[in-house]
């Protein structure tokens, strides 16, 4: 048995973008299980929908572009973009939604602007962003919990429902869809209802919906674990967390039953997968480690803001766009100090 | 020879320095109106109009007015061009006029017409000024054109909707449609699909420019080695 010996320095070869690609998709699991649990197969049928789509749009724009297809199809960073995409979207969108939202993530936003590395935006947000805002009432019709449907679905249902664009047969829309926790907080209070009436209704757990907490733990399970491997930093996430929560306290304490707690905001809509799976994606965040804390606090405070003043029921995909542009400008005032440079000291 | 050149000037107003596309002047009208073919056809007629006529007037007085007071000159010029333009719109076209708005008094600060004002007409004959008014006005209007009936096909599926406005009834045959259960993309509509669309049609325009330059590049060539095997 011959041991090879090899130079210094001794350690692990440094993370890969294959590496770290595969990790977040390791990490996504326990959320995406526990969503197909709560919203049905219909999650999963978009999961490979989308992957599909963007695969192949992929492949062709590098076609296109004369540059070497496999490498890059390799390196998975396609097959995030539609997980998370497919992941934001409602349960039963249609499919063709599913793949203009993925031929504008991998051709506009990705490839455009020059491939992985080089995309200014998060370009499953931005897909999503099209999508809300060019279709938005299949954007926003989410099923119930499974454990609240009152008319189940079975999977030919859904493989149907997403296939045709209708409902299944004697069934209409409004009868299996319903509005996101976010969405029925928001309403309810615009209709004048105080909190303690609204939380008096099935749909909601201890902090948000029903289900929807369950989804947003097992996602902050693969964060942690992300964090943990040293994927991702603490940095972009707690900032998140802390800009979010603290604008909510500070509105909670000044009228509790006009605005929810704060911990209804982090476990409700896409608050902990875009603190942990979005807003750190390494190519569109800040780099500097105080860039990312600025980074994370704003897109946080942003979340909130749009939520409760804004026009649409979630925003973390908004928020995270709106940072993903001042991302270079915070770089370029929260670069560190070169040792030898300071003008502060003779 | 002063009137040489015009076929020049045709092609640069049309395509080489399109103002829309190359210059990327006036984008504002460009942008704001073009949500259908028909409301980019108006205005671009409209400016076509006042570029034509203030290019020649500037054309014709530009060696009476010193060049210290020509851009208020040229602006007095054109701001008169586009009031008598728009009286008559509101008079002729009365429904198109009020769908435009006030973008057809914003034609006076259109910066393709004083670009044109200002680079090209004061410095050249009446003829050579009309006819780069008027090549560059119709470049300005076919990508109107061309950015209005693509966001308006993707946004609402019809194409030479409410022509009606522009041609009277008997236009109506004109408009199409993909069907009223056709989803259109909201985007194209609202303004980011402007800028989406403006980009992608610049884009195509280059990719053609780019084209062309590899074509001519590889022509000479044929045409020596065609000489030759004539000669022999």
């Amino acid at each position: 048995m011959q041991f090879q010996t090899f130079s210094s320095p001794h350690t692990d070869r440094p993370n890969s973008v294959d590496k770290v690609m595969l990790q977040v998709i390791l990490a996504l699991l326990p959320g995406v299980l526990a969503m197909t649990w709560y919203f049905g197969p219909g999650v999963l049928i978009n999961i490979v929908i989308a992957t599909l789509s963007a695969v192949a749009f992929e492949a062709l724009v590098l076609k296109l572009r004369k540059r070497p297809v496999m490498p890059t199809l390799h390196d998975l960073s396609a097959v995030v973009t539609a997980i998370l995409f497919a992941i934001a979207v409602p349960p039963l969108l249609p499919w063709w939604l599913t793949v203009i939202g993925m031929a504008f993530a991998i051709i506009m936003v990705k490839q455009l602007y020059g491939g992985l590395g080089y995309n200014p935006f998060n370009p499953a947000m931005a897909a999503y962003v099209l999508l809300l805002i060019s279709w938005p009432i299949p954007m926003t019709s989410w099923l119930p919990p499974a454990v609240l449907s009152t008319n189940p679905l079975d999977f030919m249902q859904i493989v149907s429902a997403i296939f045709t664009g209708s409902p299944p047969t004697g069934l209409e829309w409004d009868a299996i869809t319903m509005a996101t926790p976010l969405d029925g907080m928001r309403t309810n209070l615009d209709q004048g209802q105080m909190i303690s009436e609204i939380s008096q209704s099935p749909v909601w757990g201890d902090f948000g919906g029903l289900g929807w907490e369950w989804v947003g733990n097992w996602f902050l399970m693969g964060g942690l674990w992300l964090i943990y491997k040293r994927t991702i930093t603490w940095h972009i996430p707690l900032a998140f967390f802390a800009g979010l929560t603290g604008l909510a306290m500070i509105t909670f304490l000044f009228d509790p039953e006009s605005y929810p707690f704060a911990l209804f905001h982090v476990f409700s809509g896409g608050a902990i997968l875009g603190a942990f799976f979005i807003a750190t994606d390494p190519v569109t965040a800040c780099t500097t480690r105080k860039g990312q804390l600025i980074y994370g606090v704003a897109i946080g405070m942003l979340v909130y803001i749009i939520r409760t003043w804004g026009g649409y029921p979630d925003a973390v995909a908004f928020a995270v766009l709106l940072l993903n542009m001042a991302a270079p400008t915070i770089d370029y005032y929260t670069r560190p100090q070169v040792f030898g440079h300071g003008d502060n000291h003779g | 020879m002063s009137n040489s050149g015009l076929g020049r000037i045709i092609k640069d107003g049309l395509w080489g320095s399109n103002q829309a596309l190359v210059a990327l002047l006036g984008l504002c009208p460009l942008l704001a109106v073009t949500n259908t073919a028909i409301n980019g056809l108006g205005l671009g007629i409209a400016t076509t109009a006042v570029l034509v006529a203030s290019n020649g007037t500037v054309s014709l007085i530009r060696n009476l007015v010193r060049s210290e007071v020509r851009l208020p000159v040229f602006v007095l010029v054109i701001a008169s061009f586009v009031t008598a333009i728009e009286l008559s719109m509101n008079a002729y076209f009365h429904e198109l006029h009020k769908i435009l708005g006030i973008f057809i008094p914003l034609i006076v600060t259109n910066c393709a017409i004083i670009g044109r004002a200002e680079a090209f007409a004061s410095k050249n004959n009446l003829l050579r000024s009309l006819v780069d008014g008027l090549s560059v006005g119709v470049g300005f209007t076919l990508v109107l054109v061309t950015l209005g009936g693509m966001r308006e096909l993707i946004g609402q599926g019809t194409l030479f909707d409410q022509a009606h406005l522009m041609f009277g009834a008997a236009a109506e045959g004109m408009s199409l449609s993909l069907g009223s259960d056709f989803q259109g993309m909201l985007l194209a509509i609202l303004p980011p699909g402007a800028f989406i669309g403006l980009g992608l049609i610049i884009a195509i325009k280059n990719l053609i420019d780019k084209r062309l330059a590899q074509t001519t590049e590889t022509k000479p060539e044929a045409i020596e080695s065609g000489a030759e095997a004539g000669a022999s």
